[in-house]
């Protein structure tokens, strides 16, 4: 269920401008791993080449491997839909459908592909993905309502459920919490300590403390200045990033004198 | 501390300094009274009407108004109560000709709705039945083939006009990505948006003139001139709402591993229903009332033809046309002008409902956004 990514000197780009620029990193299955770094410093961007979502974007475009479990993302033929049902991603702000109901929500990874589904399987999966997302108690009584009528936190909550119904290897979080209040924030961050038993989970923070509670290993992205590309800067166990950083601009960063 | 009261919990209440200089509640109707009053004798020196007492009763509230205001409260209240009266105003002025309108007809037509009107047809009638008519229950034919011809019409153009318009401002929003395909189709609605109904008729006659032979007229070819009336505003509507839908909503479909054509046809267009269906229904309406490519593509019948495709066809505006350019009775045209009243008025009724319907629809497919 979980799996590793190689990433090989990968450089993305938006048309003509170059946003991320040569980035290699190996991520183990099985950890959580952060993404920090100033802001448009390509985080987002790179995080979303894991699943091929960057180009959905009009122009744009990634060069270099991406490799899941040893399979080239960007291989020839292969097709993106595949890849990210494989790679699942919650997005910064909660995103649920607003024609579904909460059942609904959690099933739609299976029921917008037409996926055939008994009554019980799709209970069982409705039950198991928002058990898995520590929301089941707070809406076990009103699966039928709709999704829009829950807090912010909760609809979080409610798209990670649906991420996990699709039963991805890997499981991408841009910013999932920067628009929670704290206690919402406190329940994703104990999900995620949960999930990584299950999954490979990216995760881009603006945080540095939550960065340190949740994850095992952080890299560090960094830019030279407007319209020039972001780059991998440093890449180490969470402790050693926040502890004993190699790099001078890490030091910085993480020690609040810059950004 | 004049009227402190014995409230407990409650610190005693004075005079507020933040109401100072505030306008007694009852300034406005007594301005407006004596504005109705002067008005009244103001039109009475010219000579009265109630158009010129309405105005004159306008203008001096619209004065007085906004000075007494000015004098109590500042000259930003009074500016601001200038403003405000200017708004109603511009609201009734621009309903008055609405009421007026829906008054004449109700009033008109009415009395000539009668069964005979609803469910028989003008086969048969002349002016002979006409000249026996007194009173308005006499009054024999009516527009059932017109009703007929209107709806059956109507159904062909929207059965043709909603499938185009739709696929169409689904590739410009979702397909187009901003190449020149996109915006060549753009231009070219524009362009047709513009297009006078009467060459839009013009166009299907010519067009079924060529295939079919010379005046080829049948209730097809005037669904085919509504049709391209009708495109245009399917297209702009459907486009606005798809563009409105979030792009967030589409992300987290493709991230689920959803491809594109299901996103569209699961996830946008169901957001966008309801806006779509009102639209659609609101260009429906548009149409059903047009009377100038009727006459040129229809041509005229006095029989009820439920065959859309052979024989020609009468609709509610063309019906209308005719009962007042020819009545059926030259020497006796009241029989026809109530007619075309009622005609009229069945026509107001069933647009009505279709915007009732457009109502209705929007709700139906509404997104979900109960409370907690
Ligand atoms: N849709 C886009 N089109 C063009 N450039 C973009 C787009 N999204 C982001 N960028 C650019 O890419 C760079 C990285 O942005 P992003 O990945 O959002 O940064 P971060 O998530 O680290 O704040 C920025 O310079 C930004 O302006
Ligand atoms: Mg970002």
């Amino acid at each position: 269920m979980s799996k590793r990514i190689d990433v090989e000197h990968l450089n993305v780009h938006y048309g003509d401008f170059l946003a991320v620029q040569d980035v290699s990193m190996n991520i183990e299955p099985r950890s959580v791993t952060a993404f920090i770094g100033p802001s448009g410093c390509g985080k987002s961007t790179f995080l979303r080449t894991l699943n091929r979502m960057h180009e959905v974007i009009p122009g744009a475009y990634a060069e270099g491997r991406v490799l899941l479990d040893g399979d080239d993302l960007y291989g020839k033929g292969v097709d993106p839909v595949t890849v990210r049902s494989m790679v699942g991603m919650v997005f910064q702000r909660p995103n649920p459908f607003p024609t579904m109901s909460i059942r609904d929500n959690v099933l739609a990874g299976v029921k917008l592909n037409n996926k055939r589904i008994s009554g019980s399987e799709a209970d069982e999966l409705v039950e198991s993905s928002l058990r898995g997302a520590n929301l089941w108690n707070e809406v076990k009584d009103r699966l039928g309502r709709p999704g829009s009528g829950l807090s912010g936190g909760q609809q979080q909550r409610l798209c990670i459920a649906r991420a996990i119904a699709v039963k991805p290897d890997v499981i991408l979080m841009d910013e999932p919490c920067s628009a929670l209040d704290p206690i919402s924030t406190l329940a994703i961050e104990d999900l995620i300590n949960e999930i990584k038993t299950d999954y490979t989970v990216v995760i881009v923070t603006h945080n540095m403390q939550q960065a340190s509670r949740v994850s095992d290993k952080t890299a560090f992205f960094n830019i030279e200045g407007t319209g020039k590309p972001g780059r991998l800067i440093e890449y180490a166990p969470t402790s050693d990033i926040f502890n004993t950083p190699q790099k001078k601009e890490t030091e910085d960063y993480v020690s609040g004198r810059f950004g | 501390m004049s009227t402190s009261t014995t409230n407990p919990g409650l610190s005693p209440v004075r005079q507020s300094k933040l109401t100072r200089g505030q306008r007694p509640k009852w300034l406005i109707p007594v301005v407006g009274l004596v504005a109705v009053v002067a008005g009244a004798a103001l039109a009475a020196l010219i000579g009265f009407s109630v158009a010129l007492w309405a105005l004159f009763a306008a203008v001096i509230f619209l004065i007085a108004g906004p000075v007494a205001v000015g004098l109590i409260e500042g000259s930003r209240a009074g500016a601001d109560s200038l403003m405000t009266f200017l708004v109603y105003a511009a609201f009734l002025l621009a309903v008055i000709p609405l009421i007026s309108v829906i008054w004449t007809v109700l009033a008109n037509g009415v009395p000539g709705l009668t069964s005979n009107m609803l469910l028989t047809s003008m086969n048969g009638i002349t002016g002979f039945q006409d000249n026996k008519a007194d009173a308005p229950g006499d009054v024999m034919g009516g527009a059932y083939h017109a009703i007929v011809g209107t709806v059956s019409i109507t159904f062909w153009a929207t059965l043709m006009s909603v499938p185009v318009g739709l696929l169409t401002a689904i590739y410009l929003v979702e397909y187009s990505q901003g190449g020149w395909l996109g915006k060549a189709i753009t231009f070219f609605v524009d362009v047709m948006t513009g297009i006078p109904s009467i060459v839009a008729g013009l166009f299907a006659a010519a067009l079924f003139g060529m295939i079919f032979g010379p005046s080829t007229r049948t209730g097809f070819v005037a669904a085919v001139a509504l049709t391209v009336l009708m495109i245009p505003t399917v297209v702009k509507n459907t486009e606005e709402m798809l563009r409105i839908v979030p792009n967030e909503l589409r992300e987290a479909s493709y991230a689920l591993g959803v491809r594109k054509w299901r996103t569209i046809i699961k996830v946008v267009i169901p957001t966008a229903i309801s806006g779509i269906a009102s639209g659609v229904t609101l260009a429906i309406a548009r149409v059903i009332g047009e009377t100038a490519p009727l006459l040129v593509t229809a041509g005229f019948a006095t029989a009820i033809n439920w065959n859309t495709f052979s024989g020609w066809m009468t609709t509610l505006p063309t019906f209308i046309f005719y009962q007042i350019m020819n009545p059926t009775s030259p020497t006796n045209p009241d029989a026809s002008l109530q007619r075309a009243w009622a005609a009229a008025l069945i026509l107001i009724i069933i647009v009505m409902l279709l915007n009732l319907v457009a109502r209705l629809v929007a709700k139906a497919f509404a997104p979900k956004t109960a409370g907690r």
